[in-house]
């Protein structure tokens, strides 16, 4: 299809209570860079129930325009109802970029809804710019693992689509509000909806585990042992506020589920800290988090790779290291 | 119940080196196997038919002439028939070309099979593009009902009941069939070929559809010249500066120093 404006959209996926996901307002930072090289309007799509809380942050963050949808039937995510109604948003305004976050959501969404405009989408991007030499977005990610980089154009379609990871662009500064913003009217029918969630896990005594959201992660890989041996991990997390993370080879040991794995078959992460405890570094484990800002590895092997990525190396017994921290942290922070 | 399992074979990317003078991948000598993704979405398929042995698992894949070592491997170790669409014209496809084409050769897979599938079974995503775009893309195409990030399929009267990742926790959902599922990691491990199988395997016969099959594609929406994204450049991303190297008598003071460090930066 045709562009009808410039405008830039930024897909803004809510909680169940309303409120928005850290990646769709970060996002508005590089959205209104590449919204005022197009030309365009920069602006926020809400979709969920009881989003007031999503839009007015939104609007607080950047946008020129907020578009939302409100509805019961948008208060769980499902992959139905949500493509419906952005594709109804995009045939109505048609923007000529949107970006989404990549979030387990936003990439269930995102191919479907490329797919029924029959357009490009770019996954899980980290770098957004641009092209000189023909005014699209450069839409820069990661492959093979995160050993290659791809920089992808999508030239002849709109609008172009692309998913960027969580983390990788800080939120902008909040600002005076001043948004246009407009309710759109669109509903979906229950039964159009076909699949039901039935059950809910949630991990054990209410431990959350978001990897991708999270700003510090400490993990624990082959050096910690056993599932005891992720006490101290688990400490060094709590008087951080961090999240626990883990190798694949912890998870396969069976000493904690794979919802904490990071790496190739696990989560891909990119905190402002990571603390690898006792793991050696494998590629595919580095594939999941050498973007994080600053890493730390304490293991006791001197020629581990871990010690390539890290900014920051302890060679050392990690059940010295990681309580006399714990330590320190409590100690410091009071 | 009858299912189809989409594989790709990819080079085991654990293999994969950067060449240190050019900066490119070096993916000579790399040995190719199936996409661990798809390894789980055939091990999901495989633990249906354990249950209810009147299942009938085929396997697809689309890549050049030897993806058919991936496609014997998976007669090997669980699935009833193979077919590989393969075709110069399809080359060089992104996600959207890939998924039209899979589309077309779903059609075709379930013309000369006599059977709609009640199920499509993908991995979540490759490890060589790590998009996860393709499952989802056929999916919209047959307007079928998705399932993203499944852990585990246990069939249940015209549904599927799909264990799930979430971001708070699992999910149980229950999907219509048909219906398209992603699969990602799950708590065990997939099943190894018995030599019995192996064997047979050997000797099937794998059946390639071309562009001569696939008559109903449209050259224009398929391969490089129908992907509407393009890669208009690679590289090698630039390698981090060696760090610093905290090494004191004690554990504990070890600990300080880093604490100190982490202080002085800024990050806690």
């Amino acid at each position: 299809m045709e562009a009808k404006t410039k405008d830039l959209w930024v897909f803004v996926e809510t909680k169940e209570d309303g409120s928005a996901k850290n990646v769709g307002i970060e996002l508005l930072g590089p959205g209104r860079e590449l919204a005022d090289k197009q030309g365009g309007k920069l602006v926020a799509v809400v979709i969920g129930c009881g989003v007031k809380a999503a839009v007015d942050e939104a609007a607080c963050h950047g946008a020129d325009q907020v578009l939302y949808i409100d509805g019961e039937e948008f208060r769980q995510y499902s992959t139905d109802a949500y493509v419906a109604a952005l594709d109804h948003l995009v045939e109505t305004y048609g923007p000529t970029t949107m970006l989404i976050g990549a979030t387990p959501n936003g990439r269930d969404m995102g191919p479907r809804l490329s797919s029924r405009l029959q357009t490009g989408l770019t996954a899980d991007c980290t770098g957004l710019a641009i092209d000189e030499e023909t005014g699209c977005v450069a839409w820069t990610r990661p492959a093979f693992g995160g050993n290659l980089m791809a920089t992808i154009l999508c030239t002849d379609h709109r609008p172009q689509l692309g998913t960027v990871r969580p983390g990788v662009f800080k939120k902008p500064e909040a600002g005076e509000a001043k948004a246009e913003i407009v309710k759109v009217d669109f509903s979906f029918p229950a039964e159009g909806i076909r699949t039901e969630i039935l059950e809910v896990i949630k991990e054990t005594a209410g431990e959350l585990v978001d990897l991708e959201g999270a700003d510090i992660i400490v993990s624990g890989g082959r050096g910690v042992g056993s599932a005891e041996g992720f006490e101290p991990i688990r400490e060094l997390a709590d008087a951080l506020g961090a999240t626990v993370g883990a190798s694949r080879a912890a998870v396969d040991a069976g000493w904690i589920s794979h919802s904490h794995q990071v790496g190739q078959t696990g989560k891909t992460v990119g905190p402002k800290l990571y603390i690898a405890c006792g793991i050696s570094g494998a590629i595919q484990h580095l594939a999941g988090m050498s973007g994080s800002d600053v890493i730390v590895a304490i293991n006791k092997d001197a020629d581990a790779p871990i010690f390539g990525v890290a900014d920051y190396g302890i060679v050392g017994n990690l059940f010295e290291v990681v309580p006399a921290l714990t330590a320190e942290i409590k100690k410091r922070k009071g | 119940m009858n299912i189809l399992v989409c594989i790709k074979q990819v080079p085991d990317t654990t293999e994969i080196k950067i060449d240190p003078v050019t900066n490119t991948l070096v993916r000579d000598g790399v040995p190719s196997i199936i996409n661990p993704f798809d390894g789980y979405a055939l091990e999901a398929a495989a633990r249906i038919k354990d249950k209810d042995p009147d299942t009938r698992i085929v396997v697809l894949s689309m890549g050049p002439k030897q993806a058919e070592a991936a496609l014997r491997e998976a007669l090997a170790i669980a699935a009833d028939k193979a077919y590989l669409v393969t075709d110069r014209m399809f080359g060089g496809s992104d996600t959207l070309a890939t998924s039209y084409i899979l589309y077309n050769a779903v059609a075709k897979v379930e013309e000369l099979e006599g059977v709609k599938f009640d199920a499509i079974f993908c991995g979540k995503q490759a490890i060589d593009g790590d998009t996860a775009q393709v499952g989802p893309e056929l999916a919209e195409q047959l307007n079928y009902p998705q399932v993203t990030y499944a852990l585990e399929a246990t069939s249940a009267d015209g549904a599927l009941h799909i264990l799930k990742e979430g971001e708070d926790g699992n999910y149980i959902v229950s999907v219509k069939t048909p219906c398209l599922i992603t699969f990602t990691k799950p708590s065990f491990d997939p099943r190894f070929p018995t030599i019995k199988r192996k064997m047979a395997a050997r000797k099937a016969t794998i059946e390639n559809l071309t562009s001569a099959e696939l008559t109903n594609i449209d050259p224009t929406r398929a391969g490089l010249k129908g992907s509407p994204t393009k890669v208009k450049k690679t590289f090698v991303p630039p390698r981090k500066e060696a760090g610093v190297v905290i090494k004191e008598e004690t554990g504990e003071e070890s600990a300080q120093k880093l604490f100190e460090l982490l202080s002085e930066a800024h990050v806690i």
